[in-house]
């Protein structure tokens, strides 16, 4: 099934993370029972991505895998590329190097689908838009001005109703919480099913019972659906509990691997100031 | 057309209505109000009321050009420069780190100062100034057929241009991630305010043509709960207002543009209150 693995490639900033990568299979789970846990999308490989903004280069030869039943957090100070890195992900920016979508058994996926949860939604909260026009206006065609047919509606409550929030679908999007916010994004997310989620410091400003409910969430998508998380975020804490691969970032990759290896490496030590910092 | 008299004649048989210039602006006003009525709504929302207002203000230059090429037809020359001028205000916002409001601004008084200069030679501004207030009583049969086409082109382009508006004026990098291409979504967009205020302008004059398209969803906005419903408003806000404003402009033997703008502040006062909280 997997023989078609070809070797990874060493990152220069992980030695110890290359080999292990090409001995387990490349796919942990690749037939899963249901209609959305097929393992189209088995991982993500990164190689060599570099991004240039004029003189600028916020990103220099970032090289890493992403892999299907995971969450991969990328952790780093502010300005160290992770958002960055997201957009490349989202095809939103140019870069050069490769972003490769491969099956289990080496092929290129096709029709990759991203969910993308942004940082803080910076809208106009006095606009008339309720939770149920802004996802039908994502999901359907038809104008929300004439009204949400019956069919959709059903898939939208259908789709909140995954990150158990259907009764917001009512309400005015400007008038949710932060947390409900975050949870309507994250239903829309996941519709259609994605094969990589990505979620750019989903909670920041989210209180700590929406911050866990969201994470749980995540944790229960994960271990059902099989698909490719990546989260950004500053909280090491969540981080530490929920992540299952973590990559530290400095205009690069200057470590990666599981959260215990990065967060007891001098490397760690070096961005965050304090040794096992975990904020 | 005389059929179409006709039976306003039948059916609204006002004094005010018995001239058929009067009929013509009544006619104007039912297609000039919806049309602004729907694209005000996602002006507001993607905050763009600056943004028309200088559109509005481009006229004068589109009108000069024309001036200076020597063309018979003042629309065409407002028309292309109005377009040519929403998309490159557009291009340098997304290209400059400049903010939003500074570049509109500087693309705004360039085009006045610019219209004012051209056409203001020999003392000849006069024969333009009312562009500035509007004259719907001037309207023509054919003015008329334009007017009606537009809304028709509009309505259209509206049906495919709303949802990812929408969305994109929610979040732009949520709505490309969602395969929404927003930057030819918001170019569409301003092309479509663009040519809604050219065509519209002599009627309601450069000063008021932002007011019309802002105030109705403004109010719309106050009342509204879900988007079906601000839509509708201020289409209905618009439309009752410009055949009030109209009416009344005929009695107080006053600008029609101007009372109409007046009755979209007074319904956005009078709404205020009503505000969500």
């Amino acid at each position: 099934m997997i023989e078609k693995i070809k070797p990874l490639r060493k990152s220069q900033f992980a030695p110890e993370d290359a080999p292990q990568d090409a001995q387990q299979p490349a796919c942990p789970h690749p037939h899963l029972p249901g209609p959305d846990a097929g393992c189209k999308l088995c991982r993500i490989e990164v190689d060599k991505l570099t991004v240039s903004f004029g003189a600028q280069t916020p990103l220099k030869d970032v090289s890493l895998h992403i892999h299907c039943g995971e969450l991969t957090a990328l952790i780093g100070t502010n300005g160290a590329g992770k958002t960055t890195l997201l957009r490349a992900l989202l095809g939103q920016i140019e870069y050069t190097g490769t972003i490769r979508h491969l099956t289990s058994d080496g092929r290129p996926a096709a029709d990759l689908r991203t969910g993308y949860v942004p940082q803080q939604l910076e809208f106009d909260r006095s606009s008339p838009v309720t939770v149920m026009d802004f996802m039908a206006g994502s999901l359907s065609r038809r104008p929300v001005f004439l009204g949400v047919s019956k069919k959709t509606r059903e898939r939208v409550l259908a789709a909140l109703e995954r990150t158990h929030c259907a009764q917001l679908a009512d309400r005015a999007l400007g008038a949710l919480s932060g947390g409900e916010l975050q949870r309507v994004l994250l239903a829309l997310a996941l519709t259609p099913q994605p094969d990589l989620l990505i979620l750019d410091e989903p909670v920041s400003g989210v209180d700590q019972n929406g911050l866990e409910t969201f994470y749980q969430t995540v944790d229960e998508l994960k271990r059902r659906n099989h698909m490719a998380i990546l989260l950004v975020s500053h909280d090491l804490s969540v981080v530490e509990r929920y992540a299952d691969r973590v990559v530290l970032m400095q205009g690069t990759v200057i470590k990666q691997g599981s959260p215990e290896v990065v967060f007891d490496s001098p490397e760690f030590e070096q961005v965050f100031y304090a040794k096992g910092g975990r904020a | 057309m005389e059929t179409l008299y006709a039976i306003m004649d039948t059916l609204l048989p006002f004094e005010w209505l018995s001239y058929t210039f009067m009929k013509n602006a009544l006619l104007a006003m039912l297609l000039i109000t919806p049309l602004f009525g729907l694209l005000g709504t996602m002006a507001v929302d993607n905050k763009m009321a600056f943004f028309s207002d200088a559109l509005g203000h481009s006229a004068l230059t589109g009108i000069a050009i024309g001036v200076v090429l020597g063309w018979e037809n003042q629309m065409a020359a407002m028309l292309i420069f109005g377009i040519l001028w929403a998309v490159l205000i557009t291009y340098v916002k997304h290209n400059s780190k400049m903010s939003a409001d500074t570049i509109i601004s500087v693309f705004s008084s360039t085009s006045i100062a610019l219209g004012l200069v051209v056409l203001s030679r020999g003392g000849a501004f006069a024969k333009y100034s009312s562009v500035l207030v509007g004259d719907v009583l001037s309207i023509t049969q054919a003015d008329l057929v334009a007017l009606a086409l537009t809304l028709a082109v509009a309505l259209i382009a509206w049906l495919a241009l709303f949802n990812p508006l929408m969305i994109t004026s929610i979040n732009s990098p949520l709505a490309r991630s969602r395969g929404i291409r927003s930057r030819l979504t918001e170019y569409g967009f301003t092309i479509l305010v663009a040519v809604a205020v050219m065509v519209s302008i002599r009627w309601v004059g450069v000063m008021l043509i932002n007011s019309l398209l802002i105030l109705p969803a403004a109010a719309s906005r106050n009342v509204a709960r879900n988007a079906a419903g601000y839509m509708r408003l201020s289409v209905l806000i618009s439309m009752a207002c410009g055949v009030c404003g109209l009416a009344l402009s005929y009695y107080l033997d006053t600008s029609a543009g101007a009372a109409v703008v007046l009755l979209c502040a007074a319904v956005y006062f009078a709404t205020l209150p009503l505000r969500r909280k």
